[in-house]
């Protein structure tokens, strides 16, 4: 059944998810979990753009030395605005509710999530949280940077803190149902023969991301609610003047912060771990060991909170152990790297798009987390905390990281989820773009980092000049870089050739079913007799036919 | 202070530990390179040496490898410990004030640094330190989080409310160095910025002649303690004395109604002023009242120094101790001498 007829462009089916239903009310009701993906996709990638044209602005103040272009107060509003719709809606929600969403049920073979009014519901809630945090955004924003460090958020701050607290508070309850939806999924669904060990690693990363999400999620919930305990009751909790402990909320807020930085970086890891994979045709190399390093970060990534602390006047032997637990958090970053560059060894690895993207977050990634050893080594984070060398640090693992994995996965899964193809050399010529121009605009920052430049800070004296030039340059190329894809991905699905089922004969059970898929995801249910990553006839594509078809003659 | 080179790479390397965290940095820039060329190397040869011959081949397939993956997992770990321990013993020295450091007083505020040094000079948005000599900052803030930053010297320590963090290092180098916020403290954060000046030894006595200043901080605890606030009634020694007797208590355990100890030290001093009744002294009645909102961060500063130097005194009764302390604070000198000597004692 997944033979020839798979791949045939001529079998797309007469109604699939996209044509089942044109009104408005059969998408803003629909309980089909690639609908509600894409309806995340077009909200995401709007807060994706505000958070951008926040950064635009950053970068363009920062070209002088002096707070010229934007006042001081608006400086520190935008950089807040930036980091609070970066973190909580894209970064987060990316890819679980972009690409998990869409592709979960129908990679372990099941007709939807476990729970899909719940799953609509968390899209209701991310909107609301959204619709929330724009509004509280347009009446004048919030000073605090994204950390809401206390008692300046609870006591000094007159910005709309408490609304954008609500907003994040509300969006969390999101991130949780779609958590909890996923780990149900997984448990239940999985179709007949699609063993454990058997599940793409993509579908791995998402059941360790959910994990923390239902765990870590509700402790800045109270964290929020304490603050606002704090603001509005001027119960001391916070606050020292009134009996509270400013250190308290850093525990609190980074306990679950820490781990949230592993919620935007594990599910990008799956990502890539299909991308080299499926675009090296190579079974993944030691795939115990990178499912399971999954949730090895994410039980570790509970225990290092404090390393954000390491001056903020916690005991040095505190301060000793977190870094020690933060070095361990590295072991597990490390093997994945290992296994992913093992992975390619004798394959047979094309230069598509999405593998290019898998590439460069293999560079990119490598930064970021060796830089995190900068920032784990407690000598040397007394001097770098607080300064762009951290800024640095996190946009490499954040933007080089998941950001370049949304990307790949997105041109990865795009004829998946619209039947169409897109501009392969565009693609390449856009992949390259953010690669170049996101190397340009942060790796100048480590070195201003090194320098002593603080972040957060509107004007800085003239010597960091040239080094913030360089990367507000950078930042220019990147903009291009990302724009970009919009267009030709927009253009696509105007004129672009149709894609088939399996463009790329590959074994995942994404690729058994049409582009794009019907409503239920197969016509039958599948039924699994392949291990993952499997590309040889075992897997039951028929390859020879696929070979026959790309030959000139045969080409439609 | 100005470095000469066209791109700046590094700051200056002004403090007796900079060469530490300057060597950590290096070691950890070689471990980096290390892991980065051969990965990067491995991923570009793989994909030219394998790249796509042909349409949707079928490579053989590799299944993994223990042997490898123990291998891969053991490397790292041990490399992160050599930089954990690395980290670790540079971060012992930074964050361990030595206990003959000259004291000078730091409070922030939105959006300045207030100094004070321990022979009464004031200073703000600046600090003057004598090259070579150990100085260890006492910090608290008036208001939110900031955090005090000398990048030349490869050091910071946020300044926290309600609490006493401390910042030590020992300038090697005469010059002019920047002085940061680095905790964001709101609208002029990037603006609470100065200068540390470093100077030799001669020129910081002649800077501290010319900025005589009225009182030093013992003076200033002193008669707070005596007239402004009348802490003297209380505590003060002979008939009348009701509240617990303080000279020679710092540093010391003491003994708290209600069982348990805790050691006299800043913190405790400062949280005995503004909330008395949590922690009071065994034997004594909890009647003292609340001095919060009576008195300002400098003060409880200036009051710490005080209750500390009558510890200091050796020897002397302790009725004796208030004017022994006045009569040693006479000269620059002395003082000097005096405060040093309950640094001495005190730890």
């Amino acid at each position: 059944m997944y033979n020839a007829e798979a791949i045939s462009d001529a079998g797309i089916p007469k109604v699939n998810y996209l044509t089942n239903g044109f009104t408005l009310k059969s998408w803003l009701l629909t309980k089909d979990h690639k609908r509600i993906a894409i309806m995340y996709l077009i909200t995401i990638s709007l807060f994706f753009m505000a958070g951008g044209l926040f950064a635009s602005a950053i970068r363009l103040e920062l070209l002088t030395p002096a707070s010229d272009l934007l006042q001081t107060a608006t400086y520190n509003r935008v950089f807040t605005a930036h980091g609070v719709l970066m973190i909580f809606f894209f970064l987060i929600p990316a890819i679980p509710a972009v690409l998990g969403n869409f592709l979960l049920p129908i990679m372990i073979g099941a007709k939807d999530l476990a729970l899909p009014r719940v799953n609509l519901l968390s899209l209701y809630i991310y909107w609301i949280g959204g619709a929330f945090t724009i509004w509280a955004l347009m009446q004048g924003g919030v000073d605090t940077g994204w950390t809401f460090y206390t008692p300046y958020s609870t006591t000094y701050s007159n910005t709309y803190v408490m609304a954008v607290g609500l907003g994040i508070f509300i969006n969390g309850f999101s991130s949780i149902l779609t958590g909890l939806n996923f780990i149900v999924t997984v448990h239940t669904m999985r179709a007949p023969g699609m063993t454990w060990f058997r599940l793409p690693l993509f579908v791995w990363a998402q059941y360790a991301t959910s994990l923390v999400m239902i765990l870590g999620t509700p402790v800045i919930a109270i964290t929020v609610l304490l603050l606002a305990i704090e603001r509005f009751a001027h119960v001391g909790i916070f606050d020292p003047s009134i009996g509270g402990d400013p250190i308290l909320f850093q525990h609190m807020f980074w306990f679950y912060s820490h781990p949230a930085v592993y919620i935007m970086i594990l599910p990008g890891m799956g990502v890539i771990s299909e991308l080299i994979s499926n675009f090296s045709r190579k079974k993944i190399f030691g795939y115990e060991f990178i499912a399971f390093s999954s949730i090895a970060i994410a039980v570790f990534g509970f225990l290092v909170w404090g390393h954000h602390m390491f001056v903020s006047g916690q005991s040095i032997y505190a301060g000793m152990v977190f870094s020690f637990l933060t070095m361990v958090v590295a072991v597990p970053s490390a093997i994945k790297m290992f296994n992913w560059t093992a992975t390619m060894y004798k394959g047979s690895v094309s230069y598509d798009t999405p593998m290019l993207y898998g590439i460069g977050f293999m560079g990119l990634f490598l930064i970021g987390g060796l830089t995190g050893l900068f920032l784990g080594a407690i000598g040397l984070v007394v001097h770098l905390t607080d300064t762009y060398f951290v800024v640095a640090h996190f946009h490499y693992v954040m933007v080089g990281g998941q950001v370049i994995a949304y990307l790949g996965g997105i041109h990865y899964w795009w004829p998946k989820m619209t039947g169409k193809m897109y501009s392969e050399f565009w693609g390449k010529i856009s992949a390259m773009l953010v690669f170049i121009g996101f190397n340009l605009t942060f790796f100048p920052q480590f070195i201003l980092g090194y320098m002593g430049m603080p972040r957060r800070y509107a004007s800085y004296p003239e010597e960091f000049q040239v080094l913030n030039i360089f990367s507000t340059a950078g930042a220019s190329v990147l903009g291009i870089g990302l724009v970009l894809p919009v267009i030709y991905l927009a253009q696509s699905l105007i004129s672009g050739k149709p894609a088939g089922d399996n463009p790329w004969m590959l074994p995942g059970l994404e690729w058994r079913t049409s582009s794009p898929p019907p409503t239920e995801n197969f016509e039958k249910p599948p039924v699994v007799t392949w291990e993952a990553y499997e590309f040889g006839e075992e897997s039951g594509l028929d390859i020879e036919e696929a070979k026959r078809r790309t030959q000139p003659t045969a080409s439609v | 202070m100005q470095s000469t080179s066209w791109v700046p790479i590094f700051p200056d390397q002004a403090s007796s530990f900079a060469w530490q965290v300057d060597m950590l940095y290096f070691y950890l820039i070689v471990i980096s390179v290390a892991f980065t060329i051969p990965i990067v190397a491995a991923v570009f040869f793989f994909a030219i040496r394998y790249r796509e011959r042909e349409k949707f081949a079928t490579p053989e397939e590799i299944h993994g490898s223990m042997v490898l993956e123990a291998g891969w997992s053991f490397l790292p770990f041990v490399v992160s410990m050599t930089i954990f321990l690395g980290g670790a013993i540079v971060y012992y020295n930074q964050y361990t004030p030595p206990e003959d450091a000259m004291q000078v007083y730091v409070v922030g505020k939105q959006w300045m640094w207030k100094v004070q040094h321990e022979t009464g000079q004031r200073e703000i948005n600046e600090l003057h330190v004598p090259v070579g000599r150990k100085v260890k900052l006492t910090m608290t803030t008036e208001d939110v989080l900031h955090d005090f930053s000398i990048p030349a010297f490869r050091t910071k320590a946020d300044l926290v409310p309600g609490r006493y963090t401390y910042l030590w290092f020992e300038a090697t180098k005469p010059g002019k160095y920047h002085l940061f916020c680095a905790e964001y403290c709101g609208l002029n954060h990037s603006g609470m910025g100065g200068w540390v000046y470093v100077m030799e030894q001669r020129d910081f006595d002649n800077w501290l002649e010319g900025n005589i200043s009225g009182q030093t901080p013992v003076e200033q605890g002193r008669d707070l303690f005596e007239n402004k606030l009348g802490c003297a009634s209380c505590h003060a020694g002979g008939p009348q004395q009701r509240g617990a007797k303080l000279e020679g208590i710092y540093g010391k355990e003491v003994k708290l109604t209600g069982g348990g100890t805790v050691t006299a030290n800043d913190e405790y001093i400062r949280n005995s002023i503004l909330n008395p009744g949590a922690q009071v002294v065994e034997g004594f009645q909890p009647i003292m009242p609340t001095f919060k909102g009576q008195v300002t961060e400098e003060q409880l500063v200036s009051l710490v120094a005080y209750i500390k130097s009558l510890s200091g005194v050796q020897g002397t009764s302790t009725s004796a101790a208030p004017s022994n302390t006045a009569a040693a604070a006479n000269s620059n000198s002395a003082r000097r001498a005096n405060t040093n000597s309950s640094a001495n004692s005190n730890h």
